[in-house]
């Protein structure tokens, strides 16, 4: 993937992240703060099929941008293809070990 | 009698090729109304002491020969008046980002093959607009416009020296060359612009920069890097017309 795509996705995850932290702020809001992080409405906000799909895509959205972003600097800090190349394929592992437990979770915690 | 006014400059001291270790040096001289920094070097030079090294050439801000930094700021020593600093203690260092030849004598190999790397030329696939009267190329005020600030660049590598990406990525091409690569990409007599994108579209390219604007504080022409490369960047990210004229998209952003 030339340097132009990742960087495009980097800046519309940052976007999409704004908007997804907006919602998931906002389901703290819709009751008490303190009761919105009771065990038992955390829960029933995971079987919300369409907030939990905003968490999922924020989970996505976070990884993608966090870790491309960490990877930005470590290109940075040194240079070199075979850092690059290391740098690269450590992004994309990260990247889908974050997701996919992410995703473990949320699903798991949907079928509870 | 009225006491003369005087003026320490301490100045670090380097030999690579002699010492391991830079120190700094001070010389105390006479305050002369109008002297500049690079006046005070060779007041130094011709009364103190024969041994600092220093470079310049043009003495009037063009050949781009005496940029050092200059209490912290990146600045040319010709272009800086002793009264502009406003301090009793001066102090000169050569410019960060570059490896030191001696003294305030910064190597600049480095920095003219980035500049060089982006192919700072036009680029032409035919010779079919060419007036055959005058033998030149063709072009209009307007078009002059969009890319004069930038030509006015004297090379003299203070925006490299004040740029952060610079000091940690050696691959990163600096603000000089890529707001040169935008002066020839948008020059209308220009065909080389995807020859250029491909050279600054990498991971050590245009988007490391980080926008920090530095580049365009220090540099001592007037001309603003940063806009060259936020200017390459929105093209580069522009979806609708990726053939687009790069100059045009210069025209609606002002």
């Amino acid at each position: 993937m030339v340097e132009r795509k990742i960087m495009l996705l980097h800046y519309y995850t940052g976007i999409a992240i704004i908007a997804l932290v907006s919602i998931h702020i906002a389901m703290r809001l819709i009751m008490p703060f303190s009761e919105s992080l009771e065990f038992s409405n955390v829960l029933n906000n995971y079987k919300n099929l369409p907030y939990t799909i905003s968490l999922e895509l924020l989970l996505i959205t976070v990884a993608i941008h966090g870790f491309n972003g960490v990877r930005i600097i470590l290109l940075e800090f040194k240079q070199g293809k075979a850092w690059e190349s290391f740098v690269k394929f450590l992004t994309l592992i990260l990247i889908l070990i974050v997701v996919a437990w992410g995703t473990r979770t949320i699903v798991l915690t949907n079928l509870m | 009698m009225e006491k003369e006014e005087k003026v320490r400059i301490k100045v670090l001291r380097f030999n690579p090729s002699k010492e391991r270790k830079a120190s700094y040096e001070s010389y105390e001289l006479p305050y002369i109304k109008g002297f500049t920094i690079l006046d005070s070097l060779l007041y130094i030079k011709e009364n103190l002491d024969h041994s600092l090294a220093i470079r310049y050439s043009c003495r009037m801000a063009i050949c781009g020969s005496c940029g050092m930094l200059i209490n912290g700021l990146p600045r040319l020593a010709c272009y800086t008046q002793l009264s502009d600093v406003k301090r009793k203690e001066i102090v000169l260092e050569p410019l960060p980002n570059f490896p030191i030849i001696r003294d305030l004598v910064s190597d600049f190999e480095g920095f003219f093959e980035h500049h060089k790397s982006l192919k700072p030329y036009l680029i032409r696939k035919g010779e079919e607009d060419i007036d055959e009267n005058k033998r030149e190329y063709i072009q209009h005020i307007e078009d002059l416009e969009k890319y004069l600030q930038f030509s006015v660049c004297i090379k003299c590598g203070l925006c490299y020296a004040s740029c952060p990406v610079a000091s940690t990525d050696e691959l990163f091409p600096g603000p000089q060359a890529l707001s040169q690569a935008y002066r020839y990409i948008a020059d209308n007599r220009d065909n080389g612009l995807e020859e250029r994108l491909k050279l600054i579209d990498n991971p050590h390219g245009i988007w490391r920069c980080h926008f920090a604007g530095s580049c365009s504080k220090v540099c001592p022409k007037g001309v603003d890097p940063a806009l060259g490369i936020q200017l390459l960047r929105r093209y580069l990210m522009s979806l609708r017309k990726p053939k687009k004229k790069l100059a045009e998209v210069y025209r609606r952003a002002y």
